[in-house]
């Protein structure tokens, strides 16, 4: 909750100097968010809260990166650095979709 | 006495219900509320598009059958797909265009009009997708489709029943995979099996070895993480590590769709209803019988390169592992009887 909230503050105050941090859970065999928009240079936290392993992937020309496998509980962190549209998916079940878009 | 402690431990913690392996609650009783969620719809979901009727079943049905689909003209859906057989062929791997023995076994059709993605690897997303690909296959049915729609267009039997099933439209790719996909989604469907009587409420349809392998199976083994409800299925990709995935160049499954390093050597979870009459198992029908498969998964597989991480060994004990298999074969429904069509000459 807290991780929500602390991006919208800051994104009021100033511009691209400022990282944010955001929050995408996988429940259930899906992302809490089906799309998610985010400012270049913010970084998105993948969490897996199933009781079974979930991967994360993308092979966006925006993004492109592979997390693994990884157990409920954990959770792996990407920063997004160029602008653009960014599908994730994960790859042992891929009806768990969603898309980042990086905005300047 | 202690059998009575015991017995007492267990209506107590049935009472509070059990959290499975894939994070349900379930408490295992005939009917209950906790367990609907293994309930299947009574139809399966269909594309817009292409809504089942009686037309379009009866040209899916014939087309299905009708071996003149092939290149050689001996090889229709159910030579590969035969109802008399779990909707499979009870090889370990298929016999393609001239008996070539092919990669992999054919899947059952048992119940995919339930799944979200087809084939092994998860390269067609449904039965429409699905449907021309093993006639266009040069290893499989090997036919000239140009050929084949020229045919169909010149046969007076068949054009009178593509004007029937889909008024309007033209003989071609689209119509005849819509027909045929019509047939499998409402003739190849399992959900009147004893569990499936169980879930209802019906508390004599399942023996108590085969509920204790239902919790086994949701529970001890970890099944359900892959074989979830309803269809049995997660729709997803897994690497068994079978002892083929250990040959020098192996079948990469999924990978080749998706190259993403978990995908290689993972194969799509297939439906468990009606898995009795679809042996031999695995993609490579490598396991013959069912406590083969339990006791695969026993071991937590035997190559361990990009194993599954949801692999692990159970530790089951032999009646643990008989359990398990009595509870499969209560996924068995009634046979269905198919006919032999009347194909138009
Ligand atoms: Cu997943």
């Amino acid at each position: 909750m807290k991780k929500i909230i602390f991006p919208l503050l800051v994104a009021s105050l100033s511009s691209a100097a400022l990282a944010n941090d955001y929050l995408v859970d996988q429940k259930d065999k899906a992302f809490s968010k089906k799309s998610l928009k985010i400012k270049v240079g913010d970084t998105v936290e993948f969490r897996n809260s199933d009781p079974f392993f979930h991967n994360v992937f993308s092979l966006s020309d925006v993004k492109s990166f592979d997390l693994g496998s990884y157990a409920q509980g954990s959770s792996k962190k990407v920063v997004f650095d160029k602008p653009g549209k960014v599908e994730v998916e994960c790859s042992i079940h891929p009806q768990m979709q969603m898309v980042i878009e990086v905005e300047k | 006495m202690m059998k009575q402690i015991l017995m007492g431990a267990a209506l107590a913690l049935a009472a509070a219900g059990t959290v499975s392996a894939e994070g349900q609650t379930y408490v295992f009783q005939a009917g209950h509320p906790s367990l609907k969620g293994w309930l299947l719809p009574k139809t399966a979901p269909y594309p817009e598009s292409n809504k089942p009727n009686a037309a379009r079943i009866d040209l899916g049905h014939k087309l299905f059958f009708d071996p003149r689909l092939s290149g050689d003209g001996n090889m229709s859906c159910a030579t590969c797909h035969n109802p008399s057989l779990g909707w499979s062929d009870a090889l370990p791997t298929a016999k393609g265009v001239k008996s070539m023995v092919l990669g992999r076994a054919s899947p059952t059709i048992i119940n995919t009009a339930f799944n979200t993605t087809q084939m092994w690897d998860g390269r067609k997303k449904d039965l429409e997708d699905q449907a021309m690909g093993p006639m266009e296959a040069n290893v499989e049915m090997n036919m000239d489709t140009a050929k084949l729609f020229q045919w169909l267009n010149s046969n007076d039997g068949y054009k009178a029943l593509f004007a029937k099933a889909y008024p309007g439209e033209p003989i071609d790719a689209s119509t005849l995979s819509k027909a045929i996909a019509t047939y499998e989604r409402t003739t190849a469907i399992s959900n009147n099996s004893p569990f499936d009587k169980w879930l209802k409420g019906d508390k004599r349809a399942m023996s108590a070895q085969q509920v204790n392998g239902f919790k086994l199976f949701v529970g001890k083994a970890n099944c359900a993480v892959c074989h979830a409800a309803p269809n049995f299925t997660d729709n997803g990709f897994h690497n068994l590590g079978l002892a083929s995935f250990g040959v020098a160049e192996p079948d990469m499954g999924r990978y080749a769709q998706k190259p993403i390093k978990l995908m290689k050597g993972a194969f799509k979870t297939p439906t468990l209803r009606d898995i009795e009459r679809t042996a031999p198992y695995f993609h490579d029908g490598s396991a013959k019988t069912l406590m083969q498969v339990v006791e695969h998964y026993d071991r937590g597989g035997e190559v361990t390169t990009n194993l599954s991480p949801n692999m692990k060994p159970l530790g089951l004990t032999q009646q643990e592992k008989e359990e398990l298999v009595a509870f499969m074969k209560a996924l068995t429904s009634p046979f269905i009887k198919v006919v032999a069509p009347d194909l138009p000459l």
